[in-house]
């Protein structure tokens, strides 16, 4: 019997949770995660929340500088960080392990299996996220498919059978053979645990010179769009590298403080946020 | 009353469980409200038993010269592409014998990139009496992997820790290297069970030469290098150098040098200076290095005037100056 049983748990509460999920590290779950929660959170108001499960490698409070944030405990759980969203009413929430770290750059998780399962179960059960219930939820996930991936769906699957929420995975791959062979094995994951895909993305598909404008497909292309005709997959669409929302992102402070905005504002500007939409379309995330 | 022995039998471990091979077993807060807190601390008085595989694990590697971790706290930084060109490089001396251990249970991309799986009647492990035999890319480059024994390239391994931490133990204790001058050791990105794993049995045989940190210049991933930097001072691994990969792209048509993941905060040689590591160099992104490695071909024997093999050839250098030969 679960201890949990009976007690209000906030997430229950979700309109839907997306879970970015991709086998191989380095591909841009982070950053996906990061602007679908920018572009969710931009449209209709909604409330966005961000819940980073890579434990052993957090990036998540980089991606939205918050590095030196604390999670705070409240009456009703644990209060996730708000990140501020200039004259909106909809909110952006972020949790994250880095967080709970006394020094998030230095330190490290060194944490063994059944330690990492208590801790997702912990961002599960004991976060409020809010006294009116969440649109998205948003999960970033570390790379493989090992026991932070059986843990999460795990406790997914309770909430799921009980609320009715909508549970769904998002793919990223990057063109490149060796990314899809990991990815594959991630989509076969999902059918073992029967996790509905959304579709794939295909990301750091092409890089645009900024000098010359010339395109070159540094990783390849195509190799998303390939894997989706071959597993019958929805293919959501492809995301060039875009230097600018590395910039953004690593220097957001300054140009935020510059311009008088706030992030979401700042990364409508992008030119990639024009391909993002078009990937929030094509997934009838809306 | 029978509900009620039900429920008992099933008790999760409490949150904050020490684990039971773990110092505190029994004896933790968490452990108050535990059915099973007898029996871990029970088990903690009885004398500790040294893992028998340690001394199995000691005698096959004792042939193993040189022992060399590739770290990373990110993924898709390169690490498999480094282990994979730093075999080739070191292997490109007919003298010298090379192993290369892929330990990414869950993401294994080394039978891959180095070119065994282009031919799949092949890409298999043999067991004999006396152990396992690696699969051979050269005479003197042999590699092991979890993809050899897995049907097809989509199979997932969907794993908890202490089943892959068996296949890891098996992949030590059991493989038949001969004598190698080099073992490289392919890891998975984090700070998770394997790298706990391997460093403890390592450890306690004997200790790796040292490690190679790689990361690319982009805050996001030095942040998580730090943790592996932090990692390895927690459990006592030297490292040897960090590599800088993915530096700066040149356009094939302006040929204008772009920072594609800009270094904001001083890149991998800031890092350097902060903790005192050895710092080794960039290695810059060309488009034909991920070409080669889908197709499992050597970018070093095709490309060898190219800037990347250019640098590499100089860190392998600076590796070689580490190790005993």
């Amino acid at each position: 019997m679960s201890s949990n049983n009976g007690k209000f748990k906030s997430i229950n509460q979700t309109k839907n949770i997306i879970l970015v999920l991709s086998g191989k590290g380095g591909v841009g779950k982070s950053s996906v995660t990061t602007q679908l929660a920018l572009s969710l959170s931009s449209i209709n108001n909604n409330k966005v929340g961000v819940l980073d499960i890579d434990l052993t490698g957090p990036s998540i409070p980089r991606f939205f500088d918050l590095e030196k944030e604390k999670i705070l405990q409240g009456r009703q759980g644990w209060l996730p960080i708000e990140k501020s969203v200039l004259n909106r009413t909809n909110t952006l929430k972020v949790i994250s392990l880095g967080f709970l770290l006394n020094d998030s750059k230095n330190d490290s998780v060194v944490w063994k299996g059944p330690k990492r399962q208590a801790m997702i179960r912990q961002f599960i059960d004991d976060v409020y996220w809010g006294d009116s219930p969440l649109d998205y939820l948003i999960i970033d996930t570390p790379p493989g498919t090992t026991d932070e991936h059986i843990a999460i769906i795990e406790n997914l699957r309770v909430l799921e059978n009980i609320q009715n929420i909508n549970i769904k995975a998002v793919i990223v791959t990057t063109p490149q053979r060796i990314s899809v062979n990991d990815v594959k094995k991630q989509i076969n994951f999902c059918n073992i645990v029967e996790l509905d895909i959304l579709g794939v993305i295909e990301n750091m598909s092409g890089f645009k010179c900024p000098y010359c404008d010339d395109c070159t497909d540094i990783f390849n292309k195509g190799g998303g769009e390939d894997l989706c005709k071959e597993l019958n997959l929805p293919f959501l669409g492809f995301l060039p590298i875009d230097p600018k929302f590395v910039e953004l992102i690593e220097q957001q402070n300054e140009i935020v403080a510059q311009n008088g905005s706030d992030l979401v504002s700042e990364y409508l500007k992008l030119s990639i946020s024009k391909d993002f939409s078009k990937i929030i379309e094509e997934g009838k995330f809306e | 009353m029978t509900t009620q022995a039900v429920d008992n039998a099933i008790t999760e471990e409490p949150l904050h469980c020490p684990g039971p091979e773990s110092e505190d077993a029994g004896a933790g807060d968490a452990c108050n409200s535990c059915n099973y807190q007898q029996f871990c601390s029970s088990n903690n008085n009885l004398p500790k038993v040294e893992d028998p595989d340690i001394q199995l694990i000691k005698d096959n590697l004792s042939c193993i010269k040189n022992k060399i971790l590739v770290l990373s706290g990110k993924g898709g930084v390169g690490k498999s592409t480094f282990s994979t060109l730093l075999s080739f490089l070191l292997s490109s001396d007919p003298e010298l014998n090379i192993g290369l251990l892929d330990l990414d249970i869950t993401g294994p991309s080394i039978p891959k990139m180095i070119g065994t799986m282009s031919d799949k009647s092949n890409a298999t492990l043999h067991m004999t009496n006396n152990g396992l035999i690696p699969n051979y890319v050269q005479d003197n480059l042999a590699t092991i992997s979890i993809q050899y024994l897995l049907p097809s390239l989509d199979e997932a391994i969907i794993w908890k820790s202490a089943k892959k931490e068996t296949m890891i133990k098996k992949f030590l204790k059991d493989t038949l290297w001969n004598d190698l001058d080099y073992l490289i050791i392919d890891t998975p990105p984090g700070t998770s069970d394997e790298h706990i794993l391997i460093n403890k049995l390592l450890n306690k045989t004997q200790s790796v030469t040292g490690a190679v940190l790689v990361t690319t210049p982009q805050e996001v991933s030095l942040n998580d290098v730090r943790k592996e930097i932090n990692f390895c001072q927690k459990v006592g691994i030297r490292i040897l150098g960090l590599v800088e990969n993915m530096a700066g792209f040149v356009c094939g048509s302006c040929n204008k040098k772009t920072d594609i993941f800009k270094a904001t905060t001083g890149g991998g040689e800031a890092l350097c200076n902060e903790f005192n590591i050895p710092y080794w160099g960039k290695v810059p992104l060309d488009p034909r290095l991920g070409i080669c490695c889908d197709q499992g071909e050597s970018f070093i024997d095709l490309y060898p005037e190219s800037e990347a093999t250019l640098k590499l050839v100089e860190i392998v250098e600076k590796l070689m100056d580490q190790c005993e030969i």
